[in-house]
């Protein structure tokens, strides 16, 4: 039946993606595994890390702005609730930091729920206002109360301890946010071929027509909201141990935008691309440091050609569609191709009933 | 036979302007039911007051005996009632396929927890989905498109795939919104053969449509508005030869 052959044939072409995609995966996890091995330098390994915290934020943001497409301005503020609470906790009450993830995750998505349901149901230029508001308002709590630290923030933040391995080198905490990034790539890879996915893709494309598909619009952007909150939250629990001391400055509206940056650059909804994305941004400007003041202008002069280059990103969701399908076709393989009916003589429909 | 879908004296106002004003209709079990009507004549806003879009300013809308006047568009669609769009809405950056899923949404009832460790059963229902929507996308003759972003399909495309989103929600009533509006003589023909065979299966379809020809040929009652009122209702034969009809919608020229 015409049916099984193209659902078959969807398939074998879908099997042959996953096949190559897997090997560059695999490729790629071994090649960010090796790189302390390559280097001692621990600038080198401290910018590294930087880029793979930035890559878990953008990896948060991106299921708020990439897949439902609502503008948060302020994706910090989840970040800093993580990284306080464990910070809290860790120095004062003698948590564990693992242990610590838990309440920091809680009170994030406490705060988005707040924060969220009364603004999600308004349109997406409230709700930008609203949510950099929010971050300033984190801000300067952190800043003002005693328990924080004020402006100085919290030092003498204890090792994080996983069983009785203690993780106190930055190859160490390299390799935790290694994993971490893995872990939330391949979360956000189920989400997005769920229907929590599909459901939050509706939304960013045309929200009237996703509540004819009986998508629920607000328990949904709101989803994806509390998402984006717990896994920027446990992205801050992680990074409070790595630094040893957090201040407010660490927290603000530029590390927002950085965010926001890098989810926008290398393609919103795109899994590789945010990743992508967040190296380049914390890459970029270290990479460029002899220039001095002027690298920061000639990054956002860069920002505004690519935005206008390529306004969805460096590699948006289907950048590498069909790349399996090319790769077998050239080992010689027949591959049905997806795209042949396009433009060619209408389909006749059978007459006998399915 | 029992009416699926009723509306009781239903008014609806844009401050006002009376849009529409104590409409009353009943689209039976198992009914071909076409809305005709000149342009501006309330057809859209019709369907907007059934489906959950607009909030009707007076009257009761009623599905399978119950009131649903007034409930939020989601709901709506998962009572059973599916509607498509006069000016077409897909996801254009999804695959015609995703699209297809969307409209299965709340066939897919994984939780969160089967969701991220992709359970077995999680995987068996999507699996399922999956063939649902190409047997939807087979049914409208467009399987072959499945992997293209439905914003690179050609407009006819885009209508059959509209149609095979809703399809997949094993809906009780289709409403159309003008569905074979703007599409060549040809798909014209394939559009009204897949809307005859939703009919066959036994969904209750309400299609609005100025084809007159395509009316006469496939419904089994018309209902012509003009002016947000019902001017008349019947067999298709009756209401063209009704003189109200013909002076207000077929003898004046339409755009
Ligand atoms: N959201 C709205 N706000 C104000 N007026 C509206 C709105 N929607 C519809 N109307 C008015 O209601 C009347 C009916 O419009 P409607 O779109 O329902 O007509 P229609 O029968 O579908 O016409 P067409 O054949 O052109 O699609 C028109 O006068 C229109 O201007
Ligand atoms: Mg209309």
């Amino acid at each position: 039946m015409a049916t099984e052959t193209a659902v078959r044939s969807g398939r074998t072409r879908v099997d042959g993606f996953r096949v190559t995609r897997a090997g560059l995966v695999i490729a790629l996890v071994v090649a960010a595994a090796l790189v302390p091995q390559m280097t001692q330098n621990q600038y080198y390994l401290g910018v590294a890390f930087q880029a793979e915290m930035l890559m878990c934020l953008a990896l948060g943001l991106n299921i708020v702005v990439g897949y439902a497409g609502m503008l948060d301005l302020g994706f910090a503020a989840f970040f800093a609730i993580g990284a306080y609470t464990t910070g809290i906790l860790s120095t004062k009450e003698h948590w564990s930091i693992l242990a610590s993830i838990g309440p920091g995750v809680l009170i994030a998505v406490i705060c988005a729920l707040i924060i969220g349901f009364p603004t999600l149901r308004l349109r997406s230029d409230y709700l930008a206002v609203v949510t950099l508001g929010f971050g300033e308002i984190i801000q300067t709590i952190a800043i003002n109360l005693n328990q924080t630290g004020g402006p100085t923030g919290i030092y003498a933040i204890p090792a994080l301890t996983i069983g009785s391995v203690v993780v106190a080198s930055n190859t160490g905490y390299y390799y935790v946010f290694l994993v971490l990034v893995i872990i939330f790539a391949l979360f956000s890879t189920r989400l997005r071929g769920s229907r929590l996915g599909r459901a939050w893709l509706c939304i960013r494309e045309d929200e009237d027509a996703a509540k004819a598909m009986g998508i629920n619009t607000n328990h949904y952007k709101l989803y994806a909201y509390m998402f984006g909150a717990v896994l920027g939250s446990i992205t801050g629990s992680l990074y409070a141990p790595a630094l040893t001391a957090i201040s407010p400055a660490s927290f603000g509206f530029s590390e927002s935008l950085l965010i926001v940056m890098a989810v926008a650059i290398g393609g919103l909804g795109s899994i590789w691309g945010v990743m992508f994305g967040a190296a380049v941004v914390e890459i970029f400007p270290e990479v460029f440091r002899s220039f001095a003041q002027a690298r920061l202008l000639v990054f956002g002069v860069l920002l505004v050609i690519l935005m206008v280059v390529r306004p969805r990103g460096l590699f948006p969701e289907r950048a590498f569609q069909g790349l399996g399908t090319r790769i077998r076709a050239r080992l010689g393989h027949a591959v049905p191709s997806p795209r042949s009916g396009t433009g060619g003589p209408l389909v006749s429909l059978p007459t006998e009933e399915p | 036979m029992t009416a699926v879908l009723q509306t009781d004296h239903l008014s609806l106002q844009f401050g006002g302007v009376n849009a529409l004003s104590d409409l009353s209709i009943e689209v039976d079990e198992g009914a071909l039911h076409a809305i005709i009507g000149p342009n501006g004549a309330g057809k859209t806003s019709f369907f907007n007051c059934l489906t959950g879009y607009y909030k009707p300013t007076g009257g009761a809308v009623r599905f399978q005996g119950n009131e649903v006047t007034g409930l939020d568009a989601a709901k709506v669609a998962a009572l059973g009632i599916r509607r498509t769009f006069q000016n077409i809405r897909v996801f254009p950056k999804m695959s015609v396929l995703e699209n297809v899923l969307a409209g299965g949404h709340l066939r897919a009832t994984s939780n969160l927890l089967s969701i991220t460790v992709a359970s077995r059963g999680f995987r068996r229902r999507e699996r399922l989905l999956h063939e649902e929507a190409m047997a939807s996308l087979e049914f409208v003759g467009l399987a072959d498109q499945w992997n293209n972003l439905a914003g690179d399909l050609p407009y006819g495309m885009r209508k059959r795939m509209e149609l095979a989103r809703v399809l997949i929600a094993n809906p009780v009533v289709v409403l159309l919104d003008e569905p074979a509006a703007g599409v060549s003589s040809v798909e014209r023909e394939e559009l009204s053969r897949v809307i005859r065979r939703i009919h066959d299966q036994g969904t209750c379809v309400v299609m609005i449509e100025h084809d007159v020809d395509l009316v006469m040929e496939i419904a089994t009652d018309v209902t012509v508005l003009d002016n947000g009122r019902i001017i008349a209702s019947g067999l298709p034969q009756d209401v063209r030869t009704n003189p109200d009809v013909i002076r207000a919608y077929m003898g004046r020229k339409r755009k």
